[in-house]
């Protein structure tokens, strides 16, 4: 079993004979083969990952295209990306918490409550628009602390003590607004930009696609270049090309579609750098590490000396300034604040959205990236409905219908790998 | 006079709510050597090894560390010592891989980053010296057979170089030849002058490796053994309980042992 890693020298030797043409298709064939294997081997230890949710995601935009051909232009494309990073910011900080095998239900009552924070403060109180924003944000940490730091001591599962939370900030928002209701922000404010406004030029799209593929080129080429010296296993070019090609296809295309109706909206932009920036922090630091392990056995985390109140209480602080963040850019959506800011589905579908992008409900297994992919999939749905007028009902039971296909292949996949296990 | 004992534990006391699972036990781990600790099943073996390794804090009695009084009351601090274990139960993260598992809470890092090469190597090494068969390095340790999670967890308490190891029945779960392998390294380790506690319920392996061996039996010590000159019969008998030789501190412990 020694050293599998799925590419090794030897596919670049066998790659460089034979003529040049050839050596193309043949590349090709390979690393495609390569992938299939890899796939094939991941199926079998139950780690799907996020292919179950990108061919959800495929097959939905295909059935709505098919049903409207609308459905997949750059305009609602366009505003389907904006729409989904309110809610997916919010997911985002769902994805922390699930990693611990925890569910934060409180996120919808602390992005109301950041809101109205900001609303208060900004258009009754006269603050400037950005000290405003980070008190609403630093509102939200500390709720989110507070209520990490207590389910630490108390060993209340989160769930049960994020439910009081609920209700408290619940509480605490309609006390912020007082009897001023609905707050109208301003309309040309920095709040209202964030999800306003939109990079015109053609260039600065192209230029970030560009810079994203090129980015994952160079620090897998690098770390390639690091491990042959070492003499380490490592992954083929052939590997690292075609990965970074496809990342460069889905960037330019939508690079490409963005720039056909408004061009590249900041909150989406914001949205993919938070993602990618957290992406980084969880697992590729030793703060991500110590999440992921808590998430795998409490116990263990605590033999291996790590600080579990601190960690249970940063991720529920993380999940809180998400929630504020989030609950800034759906504001910020239709430019008010309001007593129902964050109450309804909201909450129901950041919690949705992480777990069908293939975040594990028992916890350590998932990354930031499924909430970007089950918002996706939420807001096509829910997007596709309007356009084909289908009422709300059928709405609800199919994003359902796809919450529970998640669950379940998530439970499978975690029976596969125990089974796998003991073998 | 000479050298004090890396580790010694005097009169140490644990009880889990009502239950007094040790009564003041004693223990001396010299450097150099290889204490069994043997017992029946519940004796409080593994209550030991966590008393030591902080994982569960001893409520009375002394810890010495090279002669000088040292409080262990977290898992940082026995490691902080120098103290490695292997427990019972390994205590891995299921969902990590090997490598994740082997540097959980020392990960080597780069400008801030996770070096996965560089642990990745350590890792090759350290697997290499227990067993000719490397598990998968990036798999999640769930999908691991027993063994190899055996092996991991060994590997893991050798990252630190450790001055003591406990290790609560490391090759139970293993095959003839790695449990070989494991026997012969704890060998090795002994002659660097680790310090090392190996408990067994296979009385061939301590007679094999152990320089000395002491028994628990409910709580409280039952004796203790110079292995090379004890019998097998008599060990059998401190451990099922036929012979109740309870040591009073200080007085007869030194000629016993
Ligand atoms: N966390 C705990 N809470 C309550 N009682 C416990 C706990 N851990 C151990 N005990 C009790 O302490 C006693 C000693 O257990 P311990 O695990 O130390 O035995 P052992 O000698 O390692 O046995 P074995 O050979 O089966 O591993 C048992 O009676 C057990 O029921
Ligand atoms: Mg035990």
């Amino acid at each position: 079993m020694r050293r599998t890693t799925e590419n090794t020298q030897a596919d670049d030797a066998a790659a460089a004979a034979g003529d040049p043409s050839a050596r193309r298709g043949h590349t090709l064939s390979r690393a495609l083969q390569d992938w299939g294997a890899a796939l094939r081997r991941r199926f079998r230890a139950g780690e799907l990952g996020s292919l179950p949710v990108v061919l959800v995601l495929a097959t939905v935009w295909i059935v709505f295209q098919s049903l409207n051909g609308n459905f997949l232009s750059p305009r609602n494309l366009s505003n389907l990306s904006v729409d989904i990073v309110g809610t997916g910011l919010i997911a985002v900080g769902i994805v922390f918490v699930l990693l611990l095998g925890e569910l934060d239900l409180s996120v919808g009552s602390i992005s109301g409550l950041a809101a109205a924070v900001f609303a208060v403060l900004n258009v009754h109180h006269g603050a400037p628009e950005w000290l405003a924003l980070i008190l609403a944000v630093l509102a939200g940490t500390a709720a989110g602390a507070v209520q990490g730091y207590s389910c630490a001591k108390t060993r209340v599962p989160a769930f049960v003590l994020t439910l009081a939370g609920l209700l408290t900030w619940n509480g605490l928002m309609l006390a912020v607004l007082g009897t001023s209701g609905t707050v109208n922000l301003d309309e040309n404010g920095l709040v209202a930009d964030l999800t306003n406004y939109y990079f015109t030029h053609d260039a600065v799209a192209y230029c970030l696609a560009a810079l994203c593929a090129g980015a994952v080129f160079t620090i897998s080429y690098l770390d390639r270049r690091r491990r042959t010296a070492a003499d380490m296993p490592h992954r083929s070019l052939r590997h690292i090309a075609l990965r970074a090609g496809a990342i460069a296809v889905v960037a330019f295309v939508s690079a490409y579609l963005l720039n056909r109706f408004q061009g590249l909206p900041l909150a989406l932009l914001i949205f993919l750098v938070v993602v990618a920036g957290l992406d980084i922090l969880l697992r590729h630091t030793h703060y991500g590490r110590q999440v992921y392990a808590l998430g795998g056995g409490v116990e263990a985390a605590r033999r291996a000396s790590l600080n579990v109140t601190g960690i249970r209480t940063a991720v529920l602080a993380a999940s809180g300034t998400m929630a504020a963040i989030g609950g800034l850019f759906l504001a910020s959506r239709i430019t008010s604040v309001s007593q129902t800011s964050g109450s309804g589905v909201l909450l129901l579908n950041a919690i949705a959205a992480a777990v069908i992008g293939g975040t594990s409900l028992f916890g350590g297994r998932g990354t930031t990236w499924s909430a970007v992919l089950g918002m996706l999939v939420i807001q096509s749905i829910s997007s596709g409905m309007a356009i084909t007028d289908t009422p709300t009902a059928v709405q609800l039971v199919i994003t359902g219908g796809v919450l529970f296909a998640a669950v379940v292949i998530d439970a499978l996949s975690r029976r596969s790998q125990e089974a796998h296990g003991r073998a | 006079m000479p050298a004090p004992p890396l580790l010694a534990l005097r009169g140490v006391c644990k009880r889990f709510g009502a239950v007094e699972v040790l009564k003041d036990v004693d223990l001396e781990i010299h450097a150099g050597q290889v204490v069994a600790l043997l017992g029946d099943n519940g004796a409080g073996k593994s209550t030991l090894v966590k008393v030591i390794s902080g994982v569960a804090p001893a409520e009375r009695g002394v810890i010495e560390w090279e002669g000088r009084a040292v409080h262990i009351r977290r898992p940082h601090d026995a490691r902080d010592l120098g103290i490695a274990t292997v427990y019972q139960d390994l205590a891995l993260c299921l969902n990590l891989d090997v490598v994740g598992n082997l540097f959980l809470g020392r990960e080597i890092r780069r400008y801030g980053f996770l070096d996965e090469m560089a642990m990745e190597s350590r890792t090759i090494d350290l697997l290499g010296r227990l067993t000719r068969a490397v598990p998968e390095l990036r798999a999640p340790v769930v999908s691991l057979s027993s063994g190899q999670r055996q092996t991991v967890a060994i590997a893991r308490s050798l990252l630190g170089d450790p001055r003591v190891l406990l290790l609560d029945e490391p090759t139970a779960a293993l095959g003839f030849e790695q449990t070989t392998e494991v026997l012969d390294l704890v060998d090795t380790l002994r002659d660097r002058g680790m310090g090392v506690l190996l408990i067994s319920h296979n009385l061939g392996d301590v007679k094999a490796l152990a320089d000395r061996a002491a028994v628990l039996r409910l709580g409280r010590n039952n004796g203790f053994f110079n292995v090379n000159t004890a019998s097998q019969e008599q060990i059998i008998a401190s451990v099922t309980g036929a012979t109740e030789n309870v040591p009073r501190r200080g007085t007869s412990y030194e000629a016993r042992w």
